[in-house]
């Protein structure tokens, strides 16, 4: 009798005691938790604001918003709506992020190299902006570009101008537009068949020379297609383009492009101090390398610039990639710092102006966090597969 | 276990911490201090000056309600707000009522969860440009920069008076008023809009006032007051008639000066407002002398607008519609009995 509890009691102590068991049930309950606490969450925010009075829902993305916008890159007015005012910000912030990202990748990688420069001033200048740029906060730096330097320039009617077709003033730069006619998609077409062919003879070039050994000059073949090309094409058409020059009437310039100084301030703040920090990234990848590396290229009688595109540049991308993923993904948050100067990006004219016309908090910061989320989810998938792409190659 | 119970703890938790709805009178009383919401700074209605102490139009709302409540017009805690700010600081519970230049809406009042306790400055959107742009009328316009504050109702009227008008225009818009001054100042935008009576402050503040001027056009209506959150009504009887003591007061002939004598001389409905006679402070939950406290402490509404925005202030602002009913204006203060 008493041996039979015993069994039982073991074979129920045995379930529970059973490490697969428990890790499902701990898993299951923790799931359970969490579940729960989200829930609460949710509800109790959507009943309280229901309580109070305050409106809850994505609707409003549907009525119009009344307002204009500084600088869109869709069509958009006063009727559009606040789901028309999201896509503006979207593109505004995708807009100052890419541009951003590419003149903070030239200048990092101009001064990162620069600090080995065996030149002394140029050495020590590369050091020097490092360590400004990299030590006074960021907006400040967008204040200082855009209330001290841009805010200075000379108003509309007295623009400094450059050849009476690009100018500068207190409201902006203002460009020639390249207008295209009839056939101009043609010209576009061939730029894409050059670059194209370009690939090809870049892949047919490494397969001669691993073949052969014979080198092929690709730089200057690439350069010849690359502007050939398109020049042929352009005149067989019969240069379907005309210049649309900025004019001053009224009170502003009009035709033409204009970069409104909030995006050139935030720019070029974002880049000079991005840049820093992929400058300290190119200095730490091209360090990483040792210097044996080096010698022993120069033993086997490379070039100096072929030592560096073939032997330090690929070992140092491997430390350089990584790092520049999160200096990227940096950049595209600290784009929200628009706001402080008005520049219209998705987080001033949504979580800002939006918010505040309509007040409904919780949807519109939930739809933000989400953009930039994905934005940042984008840039890691990218960079990964760049990173993977000049990783070190293991043998299987 | 104790993972999943100390879960659903913290889930109750979170979710209670939305609740805490109603009683901002006991609130405030606990603290002793009242929490009110003004602006980041604007001449003439809510400014700090170099001694810390805040003063204007609608710092002396917030101190009226802290008289009335605290019985100290100096137990308030000022929290500035940008325009983009102040609502959510409102809703969340931060501050106990908003004072701060906020117009009265049709969806600021249905759909944000706010009740707006009356009127203390009837306004309207103006506009200033510079006077080298030799422009007389806002149809002038054409083609202009303006300079903004964003989410303002200024933002809204702006576009709808170009559309009406078939004009174009960029909007330039700041966080606050001295960053849209600083645009307006360094020519990003050719004109500054907004409400009339901002406009006079911010031209003042100008390093030279005389180069601008505030064009004649009015394009829309701003009654500006005091906010509180909705679903207390309690708290929201007594913003609201702290503000009508203070117009009620001024119609009454009743002043910071001669309250004290008023308290027991005076005719009957001079002494139903300041508690000697009737039980109006009781109403509110309030002690007898609230109203006696308001305006002993702050003055009456004619006293506070000639102080911060009339002519015993730099900004020299007409009463105009701001005088009581009976002398034109649109002053009209419920009774008190």
């Amino acid at each position: 009798m008493s041996e039979e509890i015993r069994a039982k009691a073991s074979s129920a102590g045995s379930m529970l005691n059973n490490p697969r068991v428990r890790a499902i049930l701990y898993q299951a309950l923790l799931l359970f938790g969490l579940g729960y606490f989200f829930y609460s969450i949710v509800s109790n925010a959507l009943n309280n604001m229901e309580a109070r009075g305050i409106k809850s829902g994505f609707d409003f993305l549907f009525t119009a918003s009344g307002f204009d916008i500084l600088m869109t890159l869709v069509p958009y007015s006063a009727t559009s709506t606040y789901g028309m005012t999201f896509v503006v910000g979207l593109l505004n912030t995708i807009l100052v992020s890419i541009v951003g990202i590419f003149f903070a990748t030239v200048l990092g990688f101009l001064i990162g190299v620069a600090y080995f420069s065996n030149n002394w001033l140029i050495k020590r200048l590369s050091v020097v902006y490092v360590e400004t740029f990299r030590n006074i906060p960021l907006l400040l730096q967008v204040f200082f570009w855009y209330f001290a330097v841009l805010a200075s320039l000379p108003s509309a009617r007295e623009s400094l101008s450059l050849g009476e077709v690009i100018f500068l003033n207190v409201r902006g730069l203002y460009l020639p537009d390249l207008v295209g006619g009839a056939g101009s998609s043609i010209v576009y077409g061939s730029i894409v068949v050059a670059i194209a062919a370009i690939v090809f003879l870049k892949k047919w070039a490494k397969k001669r020379q691993d073949d052969t050994g014979e080198q092929f000059p690709v730089a200057l073949t690439s350069l010849g297609i690359l502007l050939g090309l398109p020049l042929i094409t352009l005149f067989i058409m019969g240069v379907p383009f005309t210049w649309d020059f900025p004019e001053l009437k009224g009170f502003n310039f009009r035709g033409g492009i204009t970069v409104i100084p909030e995006l050139m301030a935030l720019t070029i703040a974002l880049s000079v101090y991005t840049g820093a920090f992929i400058a300290e990234a190119v200095r730490a990848g091209v360090q990483s390398v040792p210097h044996g590396q080096t010698e022993a290229a120069r033993s086997i009688g490379l070039r100096e610039n072929r030592i560096m595109s073939l032997i330090i540049v690929p070992q140092a991308m491997r430390v350089i990639v990584p790092l520049l993923n999160s200096e990227y993904q940096s950049l595209v948050k600290n784009s929200t710092l628009a706001t402080a100067i008005g520049y219209p990006d998705l987080f001033t004219v949504f979580v800002g102006t939006s918010l505040n016309q309509t007040g409904q908090a919780i949807e519109i910061v939930f739809m933000t966090m989400a953009v930039y989320f994905v934005i940042n989810m984008t840039i890691s998938f990218l960079m990964n597969r760049f990173n993977a792409s000049v990783a070190l190659v293991e043998r299987k | 276990m104790l993972k999943f119970s100390s879960l659903v703890a913290a889930g109750l938790a979170v979710g209670l911490s939305f609740g805490a709805n109603a009683g901002t009178l006991e609130d405030v009383k606990k603290r002793g201090m009242l929490s009110c919401g003004v602006s980041t700074g604007l001449a003439g209605f809510s400014q700090k000056d170099e001694k810390g102490e805040w003063s204007g139009l609608d710092v002396d709302v917030c101190k009226a309600v802290a008289a009335a409540v605290l019985g100290d017009a100096s137990k308030v805690q000022y929290k500035p707000l940008t325009a983009k700010e102040r609502f959510t600081a409102l809703q969340s519970g931060e501050i106990d009522i908003l004072s701060r230049n906020t117009t009265w809406t049709h969806t600021r009042d249905t759909s944000l969860g706010l009740n707006f306790a009356g009127v203390n400055y009837y306004d309207g959107q103006g506009f200033m440009v510079s006077k080298k742009l030799g422009v007389k009328s806002a149809l002038e316009l054409d083609g202009a920069a303006a300079c903004i504050q964003a989410g303002t109702t200024t933002e809204l009227n702006l576009a709808d008076y170009f559309r009406a008008n078939g004009m174009k225009y960029t909007a330039v818009t700041f966080d606050t008023s001295d960053q849209t001054r600083a645009g307006f100042e360094s020519g990003r935008c050719d004109v500054l809009t907004s409400d009339q009576s901002q406009l006079y402050a911010i031209r003042i503040g100008l390093k030279d006032p005389d180069s601008a001027m505030v064009l004649p056009e009015v394009i829309s209506k701003e009654p500006l007051g005091p906010v509180v959150r909705q679903g207390d009504d309690e708290w929201f009887n007594i913003a609201k008639w702290s503000l009508v003591a203070m117009i009620e007061a001024e119609f009454l002939g009743v002043d910071s000066a001669n309250a004290a004598d008023m308290k027991d001389n005076g005719k009957p409905a001079q002494k139903r407002l300041l508690g000697t006679e009737g039980d109006a402070g009781e109403k509110l939950g309030l002690s007898a002398d609230w109203a006696y406290n308001i305006v002993s402490q702050v003055g009456n509404y004619g006293e506070s607008f000639e102080r911060n925005v009339g002519m015993g202030s730099p900004l020299k602002i007409a009463r105009g519609i701001n005088e009581q009913w009976n002398k034109g204006g649109f002053l009209y203060s419920p009774p008190i009995r």
